[in-house]
């Protein structure tokens, strides 16, 4: 675990970059977020994931893996994988400040 | 991070619903980890992305002791299909794919899919016998290549 600061905002990641407490996000820290996952700008396409993926988790207390989140985002996989190319449900986690997905498939 | 996985060439050689399904949930579980991933089938693997066959995979029920199943009665006929249904009807309460959406998915999240050339002419068959995400029917040597700087699992 390590303490890492986001938009002027200590918060604290797992050591997968992941947020430990998820309810200390804020919109504001996603685009640095973002950058540091290599996306250089949230455009409103990945904004519709990220927003996406943080009302499943907060629903539902975990994320939607890539096939689910294509089945109900309406996103397609193809898409999903051409905004967030080293992993959508990942990397969408990340920046939505949630847990990783857990899910095989 | 240490020691990460950066890319993954995953074999698939078998052609039952048992042989197939690991090496696609490993490969479609690598590009949802940013993985890079390249599926190659060969012999009777091959079923697996055939047009006719891939919608019909089928259960072993002969020679399969973890099934349970005692080897008489796996052999009778209608045994593979009635397991076959059975496993298909459990893994759509789970949301698990059929073999042909799965593979679509998997072509879909920017995976390579290949087929061996050397079974390819084995079983006499062509590009064209062959769903269209199929990239290349290509040789082990271009396996290698392509394989190379990653890890190679076989199924």
């Amino acid at each position: 675990m390590t303490t890492s600061t986001i938009a002027s905002h200590d918060v604290e990641l797992n050591d997968e970059g992941f947020f430990v407490h998820p309810e200390d996000w804020t919109e504001e820290m996603a685009p640095e977020i973002a950058r540091r996952e290599g996306i250089e700008e949230l455009t409103p396409a990945h904004w519709q994931v990220v927003r996406f993926m943080r009302s499943e988790y907060l629903d539902k207390g975990t994320g939607p893996t890539v096939r689910v989140l294509a089945k109900t985002s309406g996103v397609s996989v193809k898409e999903l994988y051409e905004l967030f190319p080293k992993g959508p449900a990942k990397v969408a986690a990340k920046i939505a400040g949630i847990p990783k997905p857990r899910g095989c498939i | 991070m240490e020691g990460t996985i950066e890319k993954v060439s995953i074999i698939i050689s078998k052609g039952s619903l048992d042989g197939v399904y690991p090496g696609l949930i490993m490969a479609n579980g690598a590009r949802a980890e940013g993985i890079e991933a390249n599926l190659f089938f060969t012999f009777f693997g091959l079923d697996a992305i055939h047009k006719q066959r891939h919608e019909h995979i089928k259960m072993a029920t002969v020679g399969n002791p973890g099934l349970h199943v005692a080897t008489l009665l796996g052999g009778l006929p209608g045994m593979s299909s009635v397991m076959t249904h059975y496993m298909n009807h459990k893994m759509a309460e789970l949301d698990i794919p059929s073999i042909p959406e799965f593979i679509e998915m998997i072509a879909d999240t920017g995976a390579g899919l290949y087929a061996c050339k050397a079974s390819v002419d084995l079983f006499g068959l062509e590009k064209n016998d062959f769903i269209p995400q199929v990239q290349d029917i290509i040789t082990v040597g271009e396996f290698y290549a392509k394989a190379a700087g990653g890890q190679i699992i076989f199924t």
